[in-house]
């Protein structure tokens, strides 16, 4: 068992777009959960709706990539506004059911043969980010860590963009808007009783949130080149949960402290067992079987991290929003 | 919205004024010389329970007005459809002339018309300067489009600093600001939204029973801001248990039983009103011993009374003199 490449294989998690990714829509579940107390079960949701908007937008309707990109934001404010509308005068568990929901049936519709042509269905789609590749700088070869320029390039666009809005959220959270949210987190009554548009303020959360979660999806699939529904799964929803609990709900490096950790534990966790069954000294489970077993062991490092610091790793437990 | 810290356009002091509130008579929905509230048919039923029935009602402008009755009376009610956090089944009602029943509960606070609530509502989880700051109105910095630039809603963030500082320090409160609400003993969270109505700088304050809880030492000076906030020109209707507060501030008593009202009046008279001691014997059935005017009158009262009160709390209502008055007679005859 090589503990060096294993370790290796593990760190270089850090910097994927996918944890790029998972980063950017934990941070949204942030603006909604941990600063404004609203229950988004369906972050996938927001994510598959801003990389379909693009990469339908891209290949059936040819727009330019900047163009796409504004679409996929729209549809994700649309999507918002559908959810909230109706959800965000009751109670706040109308939106975790709806938002939930809602997910899922953006999964289904996708995945629906009939829309074949437009949405690829189960297969999904591809080739939809040729002219975002066309912006890469990097000449050819190979960076460091053995990065193509693709590679490299990008992961540079990724955490750009993941500094972008964890420096604008931080601006905002900071601010008297903020304070208004955080207060709604806590009792929206009292918030109302000062003369403040609690309901305004909501939706604006969930728009926002929902924004970073599009533009999350958008970081999955650019460097993948494709989209696939099964990626969007309810799943995908409790793992950024697992990130953002991780990381602590609260802050704005919470997220993407606890996306780091995350695959690296996947990683460290995969390649540790895979590397014991290998060399003999596992025999009881297979390689597919300890797939299945590190989510179990993520479940319960989850608990225990619920246990002993129930706040995440940056969290400040004086403002733990479910305490 | 005009600035609601004057002494009134008349230049009268509110402090001094002795000029009747009510026109007429003081009966239960008498109309007043110069309403801020006004309202007429206002019903709430839960079920079978009409908690609110309330056929006329006008609230005094600068004036300090409580409103009393046992538990259940349905003041609580009353405060949330007055101020839009609950729906009547009907009513309607005026604050300063405008018409203000169906209204969000945000637009009646933004209108001046700010109330506090009888279970605390602190966010724990913020500071306490940051709970004051959350009360001031005006803030550029709580729209979203203007939040990312703290040049643009820093010098109004000072002012609010500013204004929360003075009334911290008023409510004994300024060594705490940097403490989170949640550290707060019960009576200074109390104190903490009475404050943080404050900052919204309201035209009428609503209290939900502002005393409950807060520490008998710090009680005389809340009283104190209380009549202070009249003479700021605010106008202040409160909801309150204890008869010593109610009698020390009150310029007039609103009394309401079983969600209806039941007696008006300057407190003295008030308390006197045969309807209000009944009101009181229906549903009391708590004594506090512990306080030894209580206990007097409480003799007084049995002493003057074959059916005796012992029991209630009623005893506390009742004004000495009454019970003097009605003493002597008892030993006239
Ligand atoms: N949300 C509610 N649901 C059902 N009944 C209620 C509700 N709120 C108040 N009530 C009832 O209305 C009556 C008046 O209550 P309340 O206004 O809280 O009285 P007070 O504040 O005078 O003690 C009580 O009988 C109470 O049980
Ligand atoms: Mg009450």
């Amino acid at each position: 068992m090589d503990f060096g490449n294993i370790l290796s294989l593990a760190l270089g998690e850090i910097a994927t777009p996918t944890t790029a990714a998972y980063a950017l829509a934990a941070l949204g579940l942030a603006v909604h959960f941990g600063y404004s107390g609203l229950l988004n079960f369906g972050q996938a949701g927001f994510m598959a709706v801003g990389a379909y908007g693009f990469a339908i937008s891209t290949l059936t309707f040819k727009v330019p990539f900047v163009v796409g990109l504004l679409i996929s934001l729209l549809c994700a404010v649309i999507f918002a506004l559908l959810l909230g509308v109706p959800t965000l005068r009751l109670r706040a568990d109308y939106l975790a059911i709806v938002t939930i929901a809602a997910a899922e049936i953006i999964r289904y519709i996708v995945t629906t043969n009939t829309l074949f042509r437009i949405t690829g269905s189960a297969d999904g789609l591809s080739s939809f980010q040729r002219e975002f590749d066309s912006f890469n700088p990097f000449p050819a070869g190979t960076y460091i860590f053995g990065w193509s320029n693709r590679d490299l390039y990008v992961r540079v666009v990724s955490w750009i963009v993941v500094i972008l809005c964890v420096v604008i959220v931080w601006l905002l959270m900071r601010s008297p808007w903020g304070r208004v949210l955080k207060g709604i987190r806590e009792d929206e009554n009292a918030v109302r009783s000062l003369g403040k548009n609690v309901y305004a303020y909501k939706m604006q959360a969930l728009v926002i949130g929902g924004i970073l979660g599009a533009l999350a999806g958008l970081l999955f699939t650019l460097p993948r080149g494709s989209v696939q529904p099964a990626n969007y799964a309810t799943e995908l929803t409790f793992f950024l949960w697992t990130v953002l609990l991780l990381g602590g709900m609260s802050t704005v490096l919470g997220p993407v402290v606890g996306a780091m950790i995350f695959w690296v534990v996947l990683s460290l966790t995969q390649n540790l067992l895979a590397g014991l069954i290998e060399s003999g000294a596992v025999t009881f489970i297979s390689i597919v079987q300890a797939g299945q077993l590190r989510f179990i062991l993520v479940g319960i490092a989850l608990m225990l991290l619920m246990v002993f610091r129930p706040q995440g790793v940056f969290g400040n437990k004086k403002e733990l929003a479910f305490a | 919205m005009s600035t609601p810290n004057n002494v009134g356009n008349d230049n009268i002091d509110h402090m001094t004024d002795t000029r009747a509130i009510a026109v007429g008579e003081n009966l239960p929905g008498c109309k007043k010389r110069d309403p801020i509230v006004v309202a007429d048919n206002v019903t709430r039923s839960f079920g079978g329970i009409t908690a609110v029935d309330v056929e006329h009602l006008e609230i005094p402008r600068h004036k300090i007005t409580a409103l009393i009755g046992p538990n259940g009376a349905g003041k609580t009610t009353l405060f949330n459809l007055l101020t839009g956090f609950d729906t009547p089944n009907s009513g309607a009602w005026t604050f300063e002339g405008n018409n203000i029943a169906g209204v969000s509960s945000y637009k009646v606070a933004r209108m001046g018309m700010v109330r506090t609530f009888q279970l605390t509502k602190v966010m724990g989880k913020l500071t306490v300067m940051e709970n004051m700051r959350l009360g001031a109105s005006k803030q550029p910095g709580e729209r979203l489009s203007k939040a990312l630039f703290k040049n643009i809603w820093g010098a109004r963030e000072r002012e609010i600093t500013q204004q929360a500082e003075v009334l911290l320090k008023k409510f004994k409160l300024d060594a705490k600001k940097d403490d989170y609400a949640a550290s707060l003993s019960g009576g200074q969270r109390k104190l903490l939204e009475m404050a943080r109505s404050l900052m919204v700088q309201p035209k009428l304050v609503m209290l939900d029973e502002p005393m409950a809880g807060v520490n008998p030492a710090l009680t005389q000076s809340l009283l104190d801001h209380i009549k202070n906030l009249k003479a700021e020109g605010m106008t202040v209707l409160f909801v309150e248990h204890d008869m010593n507060m109610v009698r020390h501030i009150a310029d007039w008593v609103v009394v309401m039983a079983e969600g209806r009202i039941v007696a008006e009046g300057p407190p003295g008279e008030v308390m006197k009103d045969p309807a209000v001691i009944d009101a009181y014997l229906g549903a009391h059935h708590d004594v506090d011993l512990g306080d030894a005017e209580g206990i007097r009158e409480l003799e007084a009262e049995l002493e003057a009374d074959e059916e005796s009160i012992v029991g209630t709390d009623a005893a506390g209502m009742i004004a000495p003199e009454a019970v003097e008055a009605h003493l002597e007679e008892e030993e006239g005859k």
